[in-house]
């Protein structure tokens, strides 16, 4: 990574490719429209990019709100290292978000009309003043990194001063965030699978969310300490882990508990496309993490949680496609699946986010800044200043 | 007063005058391949659906009491009209398409194949309501088939039908009561459900399941402000006192 004539490599060529394709696509959305570049139709409206790249990738941000609570707010000076890194993703999480919502929507143009054209009852609008709001307090949470690579010390102390308050604003507006994207199905009781529709599908995003916060740190830690050769703190993992554990029982509780609640445990065992995907879901989500995380050798080996986190994070993936495309099939009477475009659009996405994330770890202080923060908070009474910044 | 349609399958013979009547209104192209789809579409906002040849029955948008698609609409471009009309304003959609998702009637149609498209679906006329006038499709009609009026009379002369002759009509105006109930109102002599309306409505507004919900949100950003700025005070609060009894006892071991 460090030449000056960048080597070619697998992944490299692979990014390049998909570039193009997705340039091609980009322009096929934008210069002949939807129906050109999509197979979403009058019975299904909504596919992948809401799916994947609005439900999937919101979902996986939560690791910035949960962390940054964690360590601003409670204080828990052991998961410090790495609440900078999960509030990196979920910076390029949003920004991604607000691409692919350009793509989806029809008049993309128009994003900004729900700021002066209200409808409050609407969870539409609610999730639209969320993607705001939290793109603009994690810009601020996000900007002393930038102000320490360059130095700026005044701007850094009006920034610590008000970091806390900040972070509470983010947890609840993110909070509220992550339950509206389950709303939006609460409104379509005839439409939506009896496997997924509940009245508590805000309840239930929300824990999964958080309960993914936990598995996507994990993961992404595991995958950049080897990349970037940093040390891994192997007790903040195992920290994570335990909180993953507790996630995915709680998550599995609610659930299941939900389904009994409706009676629509019946649906899981008739023998439907629902009914297979469904229990791939909960194999993925709640079964195999709660048999490996119980067993205690597992729970305290950081390579095997890795593997649980990539498990978890799939499953939820599962999760919010079943509720998306899965659950929705049935009614609409069309099977959707997505053109290759909008596949490449999504692709196109992910890839973004990879090499901004490579980016900002290279050239931020993301986890370099480690080794001289902590004698420095521990000398300093945190009334004086409430939360330092690092 | 609430304006609405009484849709009578049994006095309808499929002519297809309330199509034409439509597109005409609306400018909307009726080519025969258009005349032949059976179903909503960006270039139909009402057609009638045919049953063993001689059941018909007319769909369109119900123009909801309490319209799903209204509360779905998250910069108000669709709205619900005093005198009865569902209606849209496509200088505010931003083409996030939920109404259609959430329509539990599936009326809302999209213009796929433009680059800035609009939703499409039957407004109920506002301009000729507002100037006094029935709906194209109602004065198109030449049987009587679909009758314009005020909802009220209209819902009572629909239980009038019924009751004269209960063995030609399934005792149900749909409409009445679905999701609250909608200006437009339907009888039949066969079951709704098999013309692709759903049948397992129930009677409260859909709306209210989000409302429920969003009622909740300051209740949610209060506590927690509330529980996250008391668990900061606690900890920072700890903190500050580790550091002084810290400092102390330097100091006593110094000495």
């Amino acid at each position: 990574m460090n030449n000056r004539l960048p080597k070619i490599t697998f992944w490299r060529v692979l990014f390049v490719m998909i570039m193009i394709a997705g340039a091609y696509s980009t322009y096929l959305r934008f210069f002949k429209g939807l129906g050109a570049s999509t197979n979403l139709s009058d019975q299904f409206p909504w596919g992948l990019w809401v799916g994947f790249d609005c439900l999937c990738g919101i979902m996986l941000t939560a690791g910035g709100f949960t962390l940054m609570a964690t360590v601003h707010v409670f204080n828990l000076e052991k998961f410090r290292s790495i609440a900078r890194p999960a509030l990196l993703t979920a910076f390029i999480g949003y920004l991604l978000e607000a691409g692919a919502v350009m793509f989806d929507l029809g008049r993309p143009y128009r994003i900004w009309h729900p700021l002066v054209m209200w409808n409050p009852r609407s969870p539409m609008f609610i999730v639209g003043w969320c993607v705001m709001l939290y793109s603009g307090i994690m810009a601020v949470e996000f900007a002393p990194t930038i102000f320490e690579r360059l130095r700026l010390e005044k701007p850094l102390r009006i920034l610590r001063m008000i970091q806390t308050p900040l972070v509470i604003l983010g947890v609840t507006v993110s909070i509220i965030h992550q339950s509206a994207l389950g709303m939006f199905y609460v409104l379509v009781p005839g439409k939506l699978h009896p496997l997924w529709y509940s009245s508590m599908l805000p309840v239930l995003f929300f824990i999964s969310a958080a309960t993914i916060g936990m598995a996507m740190t994990i993961f992404e830690s595991t995958m950049s300490s080897r990349h970037f050769d940093h040390a891994l703190d192997k007790s903040v993992i195992l920290n994570l882990g335990r909180l993953l554990y507790i996630g995915v029982i709680v998550y599995g509780v609610v659930r299941v508990q939900d389904l009994l609640r409706l009676g629509a445990w019946k649906y899981a065992f008739i023998s439907s496309n629902e009914a297979t995907m469904f229990w791939v879901e909960m194999a993925l989500c709640v079964i195999i993490p709660v048999v490996l995380l119980s067993v205690p050798k597992i729970r305290s080996n950081p390579i095997s949680l890795y593997v649980i986190s990539f498990i978890t994070v799939s499953g939820f993936i599962v999760n919010r496609l079943n509720v998306a495309v899965t659950g929705m099939t049935a009614s609409a009477g069309v099977q959707y699946i997505p053109k290759w475009n909008e596949v490449s659009i999504t692709l196109m996405m992910v890839s973004v986010g990879i090499v901004m994330f490579t980016l900002a770890i290279k050239y931020l202080p993301i986890f370099s800044h480690e080794p001289e923060r902590r004698p420095r908070t521990a000398a300093l009474p945190s009334t004086v200043l409430p939360a330092p910044a690092r | 007063m609430p304006k609405g349609l009484l849709y009578d399958a049994t006095l309808c013979i499929g002519c297809l005058e309330c199509e034409r009547g439509c597109a005409k209104q609306n400018n909307l192209p009726y080519t025969d391949t258009i005349e032949k789809q059976k179903k909503t579409s960006e270039f139909k906002y009402t057609y009638v659906a045919v049953k063993n040849e001689d059941k018909y029955m007319r769909r369109l948008c119900m123009h909801c009491n309490e319209p799903t698609c209204v509360s779905a609409c998250p910069v108000g471009a669709l709205q619900k009209s005093k005198l009865g009309p569902v209606t849209y304003d496509e200088d505010k959609c931003m083409g996030c398409r939920y109404c259609m998702v959430a329509c539990p009637y599936g009326i809302p149609k999209y213009e796929w194949s433009k680059v800035l498209p609009r939703v499409q679906k039957c407004i109920l006329c506002p301009d000729r309501l507002a100037a006094g006038k029935q709906t194209a499709c109602a004065e198109a009609c030449p049987t009587g088939a679909t009758l314009f009026g005020d909802r009220d009379e209209l819902l009572a002369e629909a239980h009038r039908r019924i009751a004269a002759d209960p063995k030609k009509y399934i005792n149900h105006v749909y409409g009445e009561k679905e999701a609250g109930g909608s200006s437009v109102l339907l009888l039949s002599s066969v079951p709704f459900g098999q013309f692709g309306l759903p049948a397992t409505l129930g009677t409260e507004p859909l709306p209210y399941l989000t409302a429920d919900l969003i009622e909740h949100i300051p209740s949610v950003v209060t506590v927690g402000w509330a529980a996250l700025g008391g668990v900061w005070w606690i900890t920072s609060r700890r903190e500050a006192v580790a550091a002084i009894e810290k400092k102390k006892n330097e100091e006593k071991e110094e000495k």
